[in-house]
């Protein structure tokens, strides 16, 4: 069989495969969480015995672990064993054609633009409608194939290259590291996997557009991203369309390693279902991402967080190796009741280091924004320079913005500076756009547009625009 | 027909009347000025004309066009062809003059059912802009705004009326806080743009606008009405005498009344 036809076998017989759908309707997995339900995913996915040891020890050190309580959002208590660990987010029903599709979806889907082969791939609409885009997906896969990139399913890399996942997972986010990851560790149902080797730039943006796969990612993904040696690779992650995700809680975990000279930019747009307007429903996203940069590499993590009904993460830098560089750019979004508790962490270890963090919440509605960050400089951390940003958009008199700034320094060269602002979109700004002809909800836009814009320049132009268009769907009717 | 056609205007702010029957013609071509003191409910009318929301009008017609003025919503208006040009220019960071100015003649256009225009036309059409007004180019790539000086505000508004061409301006107090080149400068930017089709309402307290933007007609609020109209000559006589005389003959009049 030619390698296109077996890429659309891929697409097409997705759950087949995996058997998913199959496996959810015949073998009832009993709900609930215990070393019986660790083993049982892990020889769903054939695993490796190591792997298993090690999503067992980090479920064995999860019951010893409580559920953090210092951040600042609020929710009901999470019952851990009425939830169900291996499942795809949906029971996916393969849809004919768009006309079945929930009327409301396709209303968001022609407001962020997004094309109608995509419409159909994300809906479920499969077969023929991804026929489009497998060509472009398979020359995409054989290119980056011939320059040695490896870019699949967590599970694939397990199979494939347990050497390499076996090196590098928990290398950045231990399976002890926090209550939400070591979850993760132990549960995690799959995710992506990418190694870029030495000296390879990354000719295209990885995107998990291009993967099948991401679709059936469950609720505790996982990523590895590994750049070595002088190594550049930009990924993107995530999905512009609003999921209609049963499912309440999502812990994942992010790990990249940035080796000697690497650069890694990671951007994500999340816009996962922030729940209705009196706060019912909607996803709780508790991530953990974290990049390690040893001597000269660079992580770049810029994300534009739109979703959930609460939102917890703190992408971070271990600014490991001399001369490293971490960047922080996020926009967080907070409309009706949603709250989020988001930052980042910048760790400077080795010398000369140097961070850049650009935070920019907006609150409207009932929506509480906080940043959390947290600068440290250790004693090594020699002519280390850190620069961070807060600003705080609010719009209407109902929603919150709180900002936790902390600041670690322990050595006495080090510089660090910290700016932080708020404001509130006022009724001057938009009479003004109004009389100038532009219509109240276009000039929320504008106005929210201009204030993200140092974080919308770091994401690719695609992307950047989606990014703009997610704005104005999620902050729809926040005024007037 | 009258370009606007103010009958009987009453208006306020906070439960309080402010304008008690304004009544005022405005055709096609003519230049305006309305005078009077501050507090006088001069911006107030300007801020009505261009429906601020805070502003309530408690009776009285206002006709733009033929159409029902007060019906309509801000947006509506200045797509119809109202332009302010503010008192305080709004600062709006990180947003783009010349996106800002596109932004506004699309929606325009839109309104019109008009295409939007590209990219190349419009550009063109702000470099005709700017040099018809003698404005440096730098002020195209700067946020709506921000960091500009007094000056470059209020030449920014006149730019901005440049493009989007207006059927009425009216300027709320261009020319405080600017030194007489600026206000000159400014002047020579509205006078540029006169034209037969384009009615031009200059709300000021001092005559000296009035020296470089010569109008057709003087109107002199006092506590929301109009008490004397005139030709330019009327602002003559409030340079050199002030407004006091004024206010004498209205108390005079009020006493009649009694």
């Amino acid at each position: 069989m030619s390698s296109a036809s077996d890429t659309i076998e891929e697409f097409t017989g997705q759950d087949y495969k995996y058997g998913f759908v199959t496996d959810i309707e015949t073998e009832k997995i009993p709900m609930g969480l215990n070393e019986d339900i660790v083993r049982l995913i892990s020889s769903k996915k054939s695993e490796p015995e190591w792997l298993l040891e090690w999503r067992l020890r980090a479920y064995r050190h999860w019951l010893t672990m409580t559920e953090p309580e210092w951040h600042n959002v609020h929710y009901p208590p999470i019952d851990y064993q009425k939830t169900y660990y291996y499942a795809a987010p949906k029971a996916k029903v393969v849809l004919d054609s768009l006309d079945e599709v929930d009327p409301e979806l396709l209303k968001t889907f022609e407001k962020l633009g997004i094309s109608l082969a995509e419409q159909k791939r994300l809906t479920g609409v499969a077969v023929d409608a991804v026929f489009d885009s497998v060509s472009v997906t398979t020359t995409f896969k054989e290119e980056l194939y011939k320059l040695g990139i490896i870019f699949c399913s967590f599970s694939e890399a397990v199979q494939n290259h347990p050497d390499l996942v076996k090196k590098y997972l928990g290398s950045v986010v231990p399976y002890s590291d926090n209550y939400f990851a070591t979850l993760n560790s132990a549960v995690f149902s799959d995710g992506s996997f990418c190694y870029i080797p030495p000296g390879v730039k990354c000719p295209m943006e990885l995107s998990t557009y291009f993967r099948i796969n991401a679709e059936n990612t469950g609720q505790f993904e996982r990523t590895l991203l590994v750049a070595d040696k002088g190594a550049t690779v930009s990924y993107l992650e995530g999905c512009t369309a609003p999921r209609r995700d049963e499912n309440q809680l999502h812990a994942a975990v992010v790990e990249l390693i940035a080796m000697e000279g690497a650069t890694i930019k990671y951007s994500t747009v999340q816009n996962w279902y922030p729940g209705d307007k009196e706060g019912k429903g909607g996803i709780y996203n508790f991530v953990t991402k974290r990049g390690k940069c040893l001597d000269n590499a660079k992580i770049s993590w810029t994300q534009v967080e739109t979703g959930s009904a609460v939102t917890w993460k703190y992408p971070s830098c271990i600014l490991q190796g001399d001369n490293s560089v971490g960047e922080f750019y996020s926009v967080a979004v907070t409309n009706n009741m949603q709250q989020a508790d988001t930052g980042t962490k910048m760790i400077h270890i080795g010398k000369n280091t140097r961070s850049t963090i650009v935070s920019k919440g907006i609150s409207a509605g009932k929506g509480q924004n906080t940043y959390r960050g947290l600068v440290r400089m250790n004693p090594g951390a020699e002519g280390a320079r850190n620069y961070s940003q807060c600003d705080s958009l609010l719009i209407g008199d109902r929603c919150g913005a709180h900002t936790f700034p902390y600041i670690d320094i322990r050595n006495p060269s080090a510089q660090v500076e910290h700016e932080a602002s708020t404001s509130k979109i006022g009724e001057d700004q938009i009479f003004y756009c109004k009389q100038r002809g532009i219509s109240t909800e276009d000039a929320v836009n504008l106005i929210v547009n201009g204030f993200c814009k140092e974080v919308f320049r770091e994401l690719p132009m695609e992307f950047a625009v989606e990014a703009q268009k997610l704005l104005s769907v999620s902050l729809e009717g926040s005024v007037g | 027909m009258a370009l606007l056609e103010i009958t009987d205007l009453h208006a306020g702010i906070a439960g309080r009347e402010i304008l008690h029957g304004i009544s005022l013609t405005v055709n096609a071509g003519e230049t305006h000025a309305i005078m009077g003191l501050n507090g006088s409910g001069k911006s107030t009318l300007a801020n009505v004309l261009a429906g601020r929301e805070a502003y309530e009008v408690t009776s009285g017609t206002v006709e733009f066009n033929g159409k029902d003025l007060l019906d309509l919503a801000p947006e509506e208006r200045a797509c119809e062809g109202v332009f302010l040009a503010f008192q305080y220019p709004v600062e709006i960071p990180g947003v783009n003059n010349t996106y800002f100015l596109r932004a506004a003649l699309n929606a325009q256009r839109k309104y019109h059912g008009l295409d939007e225009i590209s990219a190349i036309a419009f550009m063109a059409l702000v470099k005709e802009k700017l040099k018809i007004l003698h404005i440096d180019q730098g002020l195209l790539n700067r946020p709506v705004n921000e960091g500009f000086s007094g000056g470059e505000k209020k030449r920014n508004e006149i730019f901005q009326m440049a493009v989007l061409n207006p059927k009425l301006a009216i300027l709320d107090e261009t020319d405080s806080g600017l030194d007489i080149d600026a206000i000159r400068a400014v002047a020579d930017g509205v006078n540029a743009l006169r034209s037969p089709d384009r009615a031009t309402i200059v709300v000021t307290h001092y005559q000296r606008l009035l020296n470089y933007i010569v109008p057709d007609f003087v109107h002199v609020l006092l506590n929301g009405r109009i008490i004397t109209s005139g030709g330019k000559e009327l602002a003559l006589k409030l340079e050199s005498e002030g407004y006091a005389w004024l206010e004498e003959e209205a108390a005079a009049v009020a006493g009649a009344k009694n």
